[in-house]
């Protein structure tokens, strides 16, 4: 099992190595002059211009430009922000905020998607199993910006029990509402995905051996049900990680959190290549370590997998 | 669409309940998110700001997000009031023979936050380090017009002959040419003075700025928040009135917006447009909506075909320009926030007139328009769109697709919005020329002069001169205004060169922006500036 970890970790390089240069191909490829915006209305002096085009290497060829930030990657220089910020010190400040964003997120959506999944799985056909086939649906089809703005009306506003946005003041009590918001889509996924293969696990034959034995009801549900049901959630949890980091960028700017969304929406209005290749690959670094927790999961989930 | 917005409504409760039972206990909310303030005026003002993109030195900031820092961090040589009028803050006195060489006096005994006399050799030392095009300052063209001052290489205004320090409290600039509204302009962030130990390392000290201003800087915490508190060493006019000033940064206004209503931002200087329809019924009178200086339009390159300077051109600006309903946009699609522009200035600014002879050129006169047009017609027929470029990351579809509807209606022709994604693309195209019709173009005043929305737009070569516009008698009479020994001659001046540009329309006026903002219960005394920035000196809290 360490040698496939440590497999997997070297998997890593290469697909580094790609992101870095389709992001910077992409960023490459926007169109506009991010220079020429830095003057405004009112433009800059054509030899200013040109010397900044120069300090960012933006008057470079692709290529170039490309190897001169893989060369500053191998030497831990993530690049300079046109605010004269090293990308690193964006991203370290950034990062915190969007972690315990996406933490408090994931907790909610676990807790409360098996919680509500494994009832209504068990009470298959009932109405509680019904009521929250609707809702689910409901979060589904909602747009997570109407959600955020709807609940930052009424419990930021009108309610007052939280404060509207969070800016500067990370906490529980600000963080709570806009984790519940991101929260909502994947809790409804989780609910329908655990929802379906705890009802499906409860007919299988073990189930029933277990049941047999007489063991308690709780144990059966809990042992053999929902370790079994889990596999499919635990996957798509994984995954969900990688989306809460690179995809709060709606919710991070509704609820103003100054966090790695709210980082890469501004650099890409400000055409910042090293910035948003910087954090995007991040991202992706991110993403492919919790695919590999879970994969790692699985056979504490499941003895039956092991890996070669 | 009942049912299920009904069903959303219940879900969100649902889901809200749900989590507020998980996590109910155990945190006991211990932090304090608004800070109710206790004693009078010593609150902490929190006002709305945008991240700096750029690092705080005065001569690189030109964008509201640092500049709203800048401005209470260092006193200038003036400031100006809400009404725009300049008075002295650093200098002493601020005088000329020819409007060409001025001697600048600073008042003694003032210094820095951190303790450093405020000389002349700090004016003279910034600005020389502002002119100077290796420095790369975004705002170097401040500079152009006084002597020594070159755009395409490196020249430093004092070996110039430009910047000469006299002694320790007098200095003199020498300009390329007169101008009378000089000092005018002295209130602008470009001119702030520097303390000699911000040339040991610009780069550091664009992070932690030190200046003389009214506040100094506590705490920058990079994309969330900039804190200040009251500098007590300060001596001018602009004495704070409160115990400091907060600037919460936003991404997205609404987010603010929605914390001004909850209380926990005091002013917020710009509504969302959302919000535009019903912000003066949630804020009753804590809402502001008046004039600022700010004017739009859209510029038409005279390079481009049936559009120049000749017959046909004229005739085909002065009917697009007469095609447009500009009272109707202003109420429908800004709900009165845009004030129908009568000129190409600005209401706030000194010597305003809106009675400029030729400006009836502004009336929408769709049997006068449609009648033009076709005269332009039998010149040399146009086929084709018309189009008006903007950047979708402001808010400018809705005009500009109204603006194009009523060009379209009046004058029978092809009229659309071309939109571009952001204002770097639509940028790049502007300055490379390679629009193949109108863009939308604006001016927000630098300082509050005639001269700073005519000079640097429609006199030939200027730098925001988009659409190449080029007339010698307007050039002429801008001088003329430049050298004119009083404010009054001078603005007489430019309201003529005014005349001119309603008979050629190098721009098509569209209106003037108000500026549409608030503050919470929370404060008093909010008093928005003639550059629609509030001044927050001003604000007592507590």
């Amino acid at each position: 099992m360490a040698w496939y970890a440590a497999r997997r970790l070297l998997q890593l390089i290469p697909v580094f190595l790609g992101a870095t240069l389709l992001i910077y191909a992409m960023v490459f490829l926007l169109p506009g002059d991010p220079i020429a915006a830095l003057g405004g209305d009112r433009g800059l002096p054509p030899a200013v211009a040109e010397q900044l085009r120069a300090q960012y290497h933006l008057d470079q060829p692709f290529l170039v430009q490309y190897g001169l930030y893989l060369k500053g990657l191998l030497t831990g220089d993530f690049g300079m922000s046109f605010s004269r910020r090293p990308v690193a010190d964006l991203l370290a400040a950034a990062f915190p905020t969007t972690l315990k964003l996406a933490g408090l997120t994931l907790v909610i959506e676990a807790v409360a998607g098996i919680g509500v999944g494994l009832w209504a799985g068990i009470r298959k056909g009932g109405i509680f199993d019904s009521t929250f086939l609707v809702i689910s649906l409901v979060l589904i089809a909602v747009p997570i910006f109407v959600l955020g703005f709807a609940a930052q009306v009424l419990f930021g506003v009108r309610l007052g029990w939280v404060p509207p946005t969070v800016g500067g003041n990370v906490s529980f009590r600000t963080l709570i509402l806009p984790a519940i918001v991101l929260a909502s889509v994947s809790f409804a996924y989780i609910l329908r995905l655990t929802r379906t293969t705890v009802a499906e696990n409860r007919t299988a034959d073990h189930v029933r051996t277990a049941t047999a034995k007489g063991l308690s009801g709780r144990r059966v549900t809990g042992v053999h049900v929902l370790r079994n049901s889990l596999i499919p959630v635990v996957t798509y949890l994984g995954t969900d990680v990688g989306a809460l980091l690179g995809g709060a960028v709606v919710t991070e700017g509704i609820f103003n959190i100054p966090g790695v969304g709210n980082l890469l929406f501004s650099a890409i209005n400000r055409h910042e290549a090293p910035t948003i290749v910087s954090v995007t690959t991040f991202l992706v670094i991110v993403y492919l370590i919790s695919n590999l927790i879970v994969d790692l999961l699985y056979a504490v989930l499941d003895p039956r997998i092991r890996y070669a | 669409m009942k049912i299920r917005r009904f069903a959303g409504l219940t879900a969100m409760v649902a889901a809200g309940a749900l989590a507020l039972s998980a996590c109910g206990s155990g945190d006991t909310g211990s932090d304090d998110a608004t800070g109710a303030a206790d004693g009078a005026s010593t609150g902490i003002v929190i006002a709305n700001g945008t991240e700096p993109q750029n690092p705080l030195i005065p001569t690189n900031t030109n964008e509201v997000g640092g500049g709203r820092i800048i401005d209470l961090l260092f006193a200038g040589l003036v400031y100006y009031d809400a009404d725009g009028a300049p008075h002295n803050d650093v200098a002493e006195s601020i005088t000329s023979d020819d409007n060409t060489t001025w001697t600048i006096k600073l008042k003694d005994g003032q210094t820095f936050s951190d303790g450093t006399p405020v000389h002349a050799e700090n004016f003279v030392k910034a600005w020389d380090y502002g002119a100077l095009l290796s420095n790369k300052q975004l705002s170097s063209y401040f500079f152009e017009s006084i002597k020594g001052y070159s755009a395409d290489e490196d020249a430093s205004l004092v070996d110039g002959g430009g910047l000469t320090v006299d002694d320790d409290l007098t200095f003199t600039v020498v300009l390329t040419g007169p101008e009378s509204d000089f000092p005018l302009r002295l209130g602008y962030s470009a001119y702030y003075p520097l303390p000699l130990s911000a040339f040991d390392d610009m780069e550091a000290f664009g992070e932690a700025p030190i200046g003389n201003g009214p506040y100094k800087l506590d705490e920058w915490n990079h994309n969330v928040e900039a804190k200040m508190s009251p500098n007590e060493s300060y001596t001018g006019d602009r004495q704070a009135k409160n115990g400091g000033v907060t600037f919460a940064f936003y991404t997205d206004l609404n987010a603010a917006y929605n914390d001004l209503l909850a209380g926990n931002l005091d002013v917020l200087d710009q509504i969302p447009d959302s919000e535009i329809a019903n912000f003066e019924s949630d804020l009753g009178d804590r809402a502001v909506n008046q004039p600022a200086a700010i004017f739009q339009s859209f510029t038409i390159n005279v390079n481009l075909p049936h559009f120049g300077m000749d017959e046909e051109g004229l005739l085909r600006r002065a009917a697009l320009s007469m095609a447009i309903d500009r009272d109707q946009i202003t109420d429908v699609i800004f709900q009165g926030t845009r004030t129908p522009a009568t000129d190409f200035t600005s209401p706030v600014i000194n010597g305003w007139s809106d009675s400029v002879p030729g400006n009836e050129v502004l009336k929408f006169d769709a049997a006068k328009a449609k009648d033009l047009w076709t005269q332009a017609d039998a010149i040399s027929p146009y086929s084709g769109t018309f189009t008006i470029a903007y950047n979708a990351d402001g808010p400018h579809q809705a005009w500009v697709e109204a603006v194009a509807n009523s060009i379209k209606n009046t004058l029978g022709i092809d009229a659309e919005g071309l939109s571009y994604p952001d204002f770097a693309t639509l940028r790049a195209d502007v300055t490379n020329r390679t629009l193949t019709g109108a863009n939308r173009s604006g001016w927000q005043a630098d300082y509050p002069s005639l001269f700073n929305f005519l000079g640097p737009l429609y006199g030939t070569g200027a730098g925001s001169n988009d659409g190449d516009y080029s007339n010698p008698d307007v050039d002429r009479l801008l001088s003329e205004g430049l050298s004119a020994d009083s404010v009054e001659a001078a603005n007489a001046k430019f309201q003529e060169v005014q005349e001119q540009l309603f008979k050629d329309l190098p721009a098509i006026p569209l209106w003037y922006q108000n500026v549409s903002g608030g503050s919470a219960e929370t404060v008093d005394n909010v008093e928005f500036g003639w550059n629609s920035v509030p001044l927050l000196y001003e604000v007592t809290k507590g």
